[in-house]
């Protein structure tokens, strides 16, 4: 199969050409049975070793491959009848996300996905997945219809950050991602965000607040690209692997700090290596999570959304205010604040 | 205004030569190159007096220039930010905000807090270019939440002055989140009928502006400030060509219809009082006390 591999699979990609020149000789009368053998539990050792102990931006490059299932295929192979509805009314639709409603085993439901494409010319088309001000208002648009008819959404991040041009800031960017976000925690129905590529910044967040966000194995998110922060932060662009790992961008570090609520497991070697399995995994995961949220009433759902994101955020806090005047000395230590105790 | 005190002859040759100027007694204008007396400059709120270019203020300065003399009283100044991922660049977070709080008067980049404006009293959140490039780590997010939590629990007005590059890389994915908790504090605000202005400076933007900046009910920003999405450099790395003159600036904003109003400094304050006595009336009985801790 010709698929794209990448610099650090090289022995495995080797170990299977060793495989295929050893089976071609097998074929042809050979007797290689244990050198065929030793060769194939070398190369299983080698996968394991090799995508079991994944590095951070090895997962970037995962999360980016041109093979790798994007929200189509999985709106396509999840949802029966999907109907895509195009435009924000106020300007043009926006290709780089697709917004419609389908049924998802036989639950009605709204789906909104950032689409890349398989080739340059179908992401020239799809703008790389990166949306324009137009896109968020389209996801608004689909969302509100969602919730006026109490339908559940279901939203799949995938993109390398919202569109920086002209065009996207005379319109609005910021106010246009501004205004999803604070919108979508008014939303009376169940939110299930599902990561399954990239995940860049206010790009994604822009329809990113879920009650439920669920992130695929190899997937990342972050508030900032590797590239982007390393050319920043290191004024070269090249220092993206550290810039990944210092940016805690996978799922499990995001498991970690709260910010997820799930991991999808991705067949070995990453999604695109078996894309009717990470489609699987997608398809129980999300069924899953509606069927904890759909019970929950409107105001219910609102205030636990709420709650999740109010709790995020590591600082430290002094004891009081009064105190640290009284005493003038306190002892500073590490606190997580509970969830917000007063109803939104 | 003071500089009219100044020597009717003054011009940009009377000024004393760079090497002889000392430190800190002059002040030169980025925009007009001109020098002006330190003192005259800031008695003109920090802009420029011969151009009109409007230069950032520290957050105590913001406060003093807004804030009914004596009426400023801080919140959650007792929050402090954390190195919570031992995030490590060219130098360790730890040591990157020992540095910015050793700086200037910044103990992060907002304040928060309660003032009378005009003898409106109103919460406001006043960030601060200098820490950090004002950027938005958790302790931001933190403190414009509790105000705005506080808004609604007291009934007061709120007034944001924003500043900001946005997110602070530094706390990674916590800084992103603060975008989530302020929007969704702006929309308790909303359902609360609390009237909110928010002020946009030079610069507000990225992760504030695509946030609690943009969701004003009203959008106040001072002459020429940069406002916007992403940054100037990185949107011509993107498309590859020159950027229209006076572009994300705020006659550019505003003409685009994301700024209500494009005020001069000097008239911030007047203005403030004005928009807030438009959606709200002011307690009869001014002898409500407010407990100091939330
Ligand atoms: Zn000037």
């Amino acid at each position: 199969m010709a698929m794209t591999t990448f610099e650090f699979e090289k022995p495995i990609v080797d170990l299977e050409a060793r495989l295929a020149e050893l089976r071609q000789r097998e074929a042809a009368g050979e007797d290689v049975a244990s050198e065929l053998h030793v060769a194939e539990m070398e190369l299983q050792k080698t996968r394991e070793s090799i995508y079991r102990n994944l590095t951070p931006h090895q997962r970037v490059l995962i999360a980016r491959h041109f093979d790798r299932p994007h929200s189509l295929d999985y709106i396509r192979a999840l949802f029966e009848q999907f109907t895509e509805l195009h435009g924000d009314r106020q300007f043009r639709d926006d290709p780089s996300v697709v917004c419609g409603f389908g049924f998802f085993q036989g639950r009605p439901m709204a789906v909104i996905g950032q689409q890349k494409g398989k080739d340059v010319k179908e992401n020239v088309a799809r703008n790389f997945g990166m949306m324009h001000p137009e896109g968020y208002r389209k996801a608004l648009r689909v969302m509100k219809l969602a919730d006026k008819f109490r339908r559940p959404i279901a939203i799949f991040i995938d993109t390398p950050g919202a569109y920086p041009g002209i065009g996207a800031e005379e319109r609005g960017q910021a106010e246009a991602i501004a205004r999803n976000i604070m919108e979508m925690f008014t939303l009376n129905v169940p939110i299930v965000v599902l990561i399954i590529g990239e995940g860049a910044s206010g790009g994604a967040l822009g329809i990113g607040v879920g009650d439920r966000v669920l992130m695929l194995e190899n997937a990342w998110y972050s508030v900032i690209s590797p590239e982007g922060c390393a050319s920043i932060l290191w004024r070269d662009a090249k220092m993206a692997p550290v810039a990944a790992a210092n940016l805690k961008l996978t799922a499990t570090d995001l498991l970690q700090l709260g910010i997820i609520d799930d991991i999808i497991a991705e067949p070995l070697g990453g999604a695109h290596r078996d894309p009717l399995v990470a489609i699987e995994n997608v398809r129980v995961a999300l069924e899953q999570a509606l069927n904890e949220l759909t019970p929950l009433a409107p105001d219910v759902l609102r205030r636990l959304r709420h709650a999740k994101y109010r709790a995020m955020g590591k600082f430290i806090e002094e004891v009081s205010e009064t105190a640290e005047a009284a005493a003038g000395d306190t002892t500073p230590g590490p606190t997580s604040r509970p969830p917000h105790s007063r109803k939104p | 205004m003071a500089w009219f005190r100044k020597p009717q002859y003054t011009t940009l040759r009377a000024t004393p030569p760079r090497d002889v100027i000392p430190e800190g007694l002059w002040f030169k204008c980025t925009e007009c190159v001109n020098f002006i007396y330190r003192k005259d400059f800031e008695r003109n709120l920090m802009v420029c007096p011969k151009c009109g270019a409007h230069f950032k203020m520290s957050a105590m300065e913001r406060i003093a220039m807004l804030a009914d003399e004596g009426t400023w009283e801080e919140f959650n100044a007792h929050i402090r930010p954390t190195d919570a991922l031992k995030f490590c660049d060219s130098k360790p977070y730890e040591k990157r905000l020992k540095d910015a709080m050793s700086k200037g008067d910044a103990n992060e980049a907002v304040r928060t807090g309660r003032c009378k404006i005009d003898g409106h009293t109103v919460l406001l959140s006043v960030m601060d270019f200098n820490f950090i490039g004002g950027s938005m780590g958790s302790v931001v997010g933190e403190r414009v939440t509790r105000l705005m939590e506080r808004a609604c629990t007291d009934r007061l007005p709120v007034i944001s002055v924003a500043t900001s590059g946005g997110a602070r890389m530094q706390e990674s994915i916590l800084s992103l989140m603060q975008m989530a908790k302020t929007s969704a504090a702006c929309a308790m605000l909303a359902r609360e009928r609390i009237p909110y202005i928010s002020v946009l400076t030079d610069p507000t933007t990225a992760g504030v502006m695509a946030s609690f900046a943009s969701l004003g009910d009203v959008i106040v920003a001072e002459p020429g400030a940069l406002i916007g999405f992403a940054g100037p450099r990185v949107i011509q790395q993107t498309i590859n060509q020159i950027l229209p003159r006076g572009f994300q600036r705020s006659d550019f904003v505003l003409a685009h219809g994301f700024v209500d109003i494009v005020v001069e400094r000097k008239y911030l304050k007047a203005t403030l009082a004005r928009l807030v006595s438009f959606f709200w009336d002011e307690p009869k009985s001014t002898a409500k006390v407010v407990p100091m801790a939330l």
